[in-house]
């Protein structure tokens, strides 16, 4: 792996990337993982002006709405329950707290690794009931509904999820048709090794925009850059693949079949695009004693987003963080008040971070 | 989003396998994968083994950067 | 940043800019003392017949144990690190213990026996102490706070102002960072992984003993503890009002710490350690101490890691392997483990 991170290729790739780039593009990096990738090796030094980098909406953290946190701080508050998440949606501003606020009042939230561990925490507290807050894209959405699948083998009746899963394509063909000009998506590898590579094509072939699917080593990305200029200088639009180390042209098609069993497709809330339609992972009837939504009687109050706050804006690629009022003045890693600084990968706190 | 990390397969217990990332070990799961072998190395996503990485596309892609990077000298 | 309200937060205590902006806006604001003025890791006093340097620290640490020590060597050391790191050789100690109902004698036993060997071992003298048992629940287990004095040369008061650093001057790091964090986060069993990381709770005055001997040209000196390297890197910036570059291609690294730090999703810098130095050197003797560190057991993985600039002031930039370059920013929340 070391080799991808190797400076003298880096250099090399970067020459080609400069040889290639004549006129201005907008490439969309989809995937929070290579928002952070792009600020961590500073592989914006490698590249020439005419590139304009836009974070995408592929940070899953960023786009769960305020809504969502707000059900899970409920549910955190509800007398018995044990609330269990990944650890980046402690930080998650609600409408008034955060899990990481609620937890410091006494709930009883607990971060893990996998959502495996979350079952293994209802197995153990039979007497109490277990949430399992399901944020991710397809890459995560089956782990939950594997887990789902186990909990219902084994008798775990008191393990729930509450899922605000989403699927990618809908969401990225909603910003290809949209008012935004971007003219090529390096697509998410990681959604990609279990989706495969067709999820893409009405990308290219409809509304004729680059797409290829990276890896997230320096190599991968800066060589994914160059692919995508080459398609933009030549007008020819396809879906490449530079991941092929790991992403399949069919994906992972077991995943697919877990995902698919559990799951149904719903219109689901994005921060900043709005409700698209079928873009949401929702527990199916066959295992609805699972679903937290069901189970739970969550009431919370319709939410607007704070004042000034343009994560919509950043996530869509209209605006970067820098235009917006609130960056790093009111709006900070510890106080976060939009979603895209809460995620040490979401667009805002990458660039607060890294800020050069 | 989604870190996935490289590990290679150590042993196979049933549905779990063991993945070493250098010389960290963590029992894996593989409800989501078909036909893993000891010695494979996979990528590891929130503990579960999400796919299989390639060797020879691994290969192929580092001479893929080598022949571009090479290109300059044409 | 607007001024410190509302309630205290864990990231008030976590080393980074909370805990500076808390310590400003309130300690700061009443004790007003030139000495305590200069928020270094231990004051220097004049006594009349001689300097010395004093300093205190308190410990709270869950697990109490855990791989490569205990709340008892961690308190010791501690403070024996942050008396020698201002070029002070430490003297006394004093122990205080605030103990919760219920809590093993046996374990006290263990605790409390590290801590006389520490002590020893550093040639230090433990003179005063001070027990309080509360109500259970009132406290977790065991809180220690130790305090020290330590013995300083004439010469050597200036290196805790860090007035002499200049550009050209080197860094030093004497081993790889963050195996004090991950081995706490582990002996906290929050995840499954399986490794074999040893906390590096260590006392540095050996270490410290050796380059001071060999140089006249030590600059300054700081121990990486809570907020971790990035968090001492900034502090000389700032405060010296220069600019930093570190490569990341000479800092050492432990590869457990690595893979971990890959799978959670941290970054190495902002991890804590209890047995590092940063070590800000003339560029002519940089090799002579790192040659010095590596003799000590501490610093066997020693390295030069970067150096002053008079680019950039008050920011501190990293050089990345694959040749770009990015801020290392202050810390701010604590790392969260991140899957997605």
């Amino acid at each position: 792996m070391d080799g991808y991170r190797d400076a003298a290729l880096a250099e090399k790739l970067s020459a080609q990337v400069y040889r290639f780039s004549k006129t201005p593009v907008r490439l969309m990096e989809v995937c929070g993982g290579h928002t952070a990738a792009i600020h961590k090796y500073g592989l914006k030094d490698f590249l020439p002006g005419t590139i304009n980098l836009l974070s995408g909406p592929g940070c899953p953290v960023c786009v769960s709405s305020q809504k969502f946190v707000d059900q899970a701080i409920f549910l955190g508050r509800r007398k018995g329950v044990i609330l269990t998440t990944y650890g980046d949606l402690v930080r998650v501003p609600g409408s008034v707290s955060s899990l990481e606020k609620e937890k410091s009042r006494g709930a009883d939230i607990r971060m893990v690794y996998s959502v495996l561990d979350a079952v293994k925490i209802a197995k153990e507290n039979r007497g109490r009931q277990v949430v399992f807050l399901g944020i991710g894209f397809e890459t995560t959405a089956p782990a939950s509904a594997a887990a789902i699948m186990r909990a219902e083998q084994e008798k775990v009746y008191n393990f729930f999820l509450l899922s605000a899963h989403k699927v990618m394509p809908p969401a990225l063909e909603s910003l290809a048709g949209g008012d935004t000009q971007i003219d090529g998506f390096l697509a998410p590898g990681h959604v990609s090794a279990i989706t495969g590579t067709m999820i893409y094509q009405k990308l290219a072939d409809v509304y004729h925009r680059g797409v290829v699917v990276s890896g997230f080593e320096p190599a991968d990305i800066l060589q994914s850059v160059l692919l995508l200029i080459k398609q933009v200088e030549s007008g020819h639009f396809l879906v490449e693949n530079e991941y092929t180390r790991v992403v399949k042209k069919e994906g992972n098609p077991r995943a697919i079949a877990v995902m698919n069993r559990v799951f149904n497709l719903v219109d689901a809330e994005w921060r900043g695009l709005g409700i698209v339609p079928e873009s949401g992972l929702a527990i199916a009837p066959e295992f609805a004693n699972h679903d937290a939504n069901l189970e739970f009687n969550i009431r919370v109050p319709d939410c607007q987003l704070p004042k000034g706050c343009i994560c919509g804006d950043i996530l869509t690629g209209r605006k970067n963080p820098a235009e917006c009022s609130l960056f790093s003045v009111r709006c900070t890693p510890v106080n976060p008040i939009g979603a895209c600084m809460v995620s040490s990968e979401g667009a805002c706190s990458v660039y607060y971070k890294y800020k050069t | 989003m989604c870190l996935g990390v490289p590990a290679k397969v150590v042993r196979i217990e049933g549905q779990e396998a063991t993945v070493a990332i250098g010389s960290v070990e963590y029992q894996s799961s593989l409800l989501l994968i078909d036909d893993v072998k000891v010695g494979d190395y996979i990528l590891l996503h929130a503990g579960f083994v999400i796919e299989k990485i390639d060797p020879a596309e691994a290969e192929e892609t580092t001479r893929l950067f080598n022949q571009i990077s090479n290109m300059e000298q044409e | 940043m607007r001024k410190i309200t509302g309630r205290i937060s864990m990231n008030h205590g976590n080393g980074g800019v909370y805990m500076q902006k808390l310590i400003s806006d309130v300690f700061m604001r009443f004790f007003n003392d030139e000495l305590i003025g200069n928020q270094s890791d231990a004051a220097v006093l004049n006594t009349g017949s001689g300097a010395i340097a004093y300093t205190t620290d308190s410990f709270v640490i869950e697990p109490l144990f855990f791989p490569g020590g205990n709340i008892g060597s961690l308190a010791v050391c501690g403070t024996l690190n942050d008396l020698a790191v201002s070029g002070a050789k430490p003297a006394f100690l004093s122990v205080g213990f605030i103990i919760e109902e219920g809590f093993k004698i046996s374990e006290l036993t263990r605790i409390v026996r590290s801590m006389a060997i520490e002590a020893e071992k550093a040639g230090a003298r433990i003179v005063t102490g001070d027990t309080k048992v509360v109500n259970a629940g009132k406290c977790d287990k065991l809180f220690i706070n130790t305090s020290g004095i330590g013995v300083l040369d004439e010469k050597h008061i200036p290196l805790s102002s860090g007035k002499y650093i200049k550009p050209g001057d080197k860094i030093l790091l004497n081993g790889p960072p963050g195996e004090h964090g991950m081995a706490i986060l582990q002996a906290r069993k929050l995840f499954d992984f399986k490794t074999n990381i040893i906390s590096d709770c260590t006392n540095l005055y050996p270490l410290v003993k050796q380059i001071l001997n060999i140089s006249d040209r030590v600059h300054f000196m700081r121990d990486a503890t809570r907020g971790g390297v990035a968090t001492v890197i900034n502090e000389i910036a700032r405060k010296c009002n220069t600019g930093i570059e570190i490569d990341e291609a000479f800092l050492p690294v432990n590869n457990e710490v690595a893979a971990l730090c890959e799978l959670l999703g941290f970054d190495p810098l902002y991890i804590a350690n209890e047995g590092k130095v940063i070590v800000v050197a003339d560029a002519m003797d940089a090799e002579l101490i790192l040659t010095a560190m590596r003799q000590t057991k501490c610093g066997k993985n020693a390295a030069i890691i970067g150096e002053i600039t008079a680019d950039h002031p008050g920011k501190a930039v990293l050089k990345t392997r694959s040749g770009g370059k990015r801020i290392i920013d202050e810390l701010l929340g604590d790392q969260l483990p991140r899957i997605c």
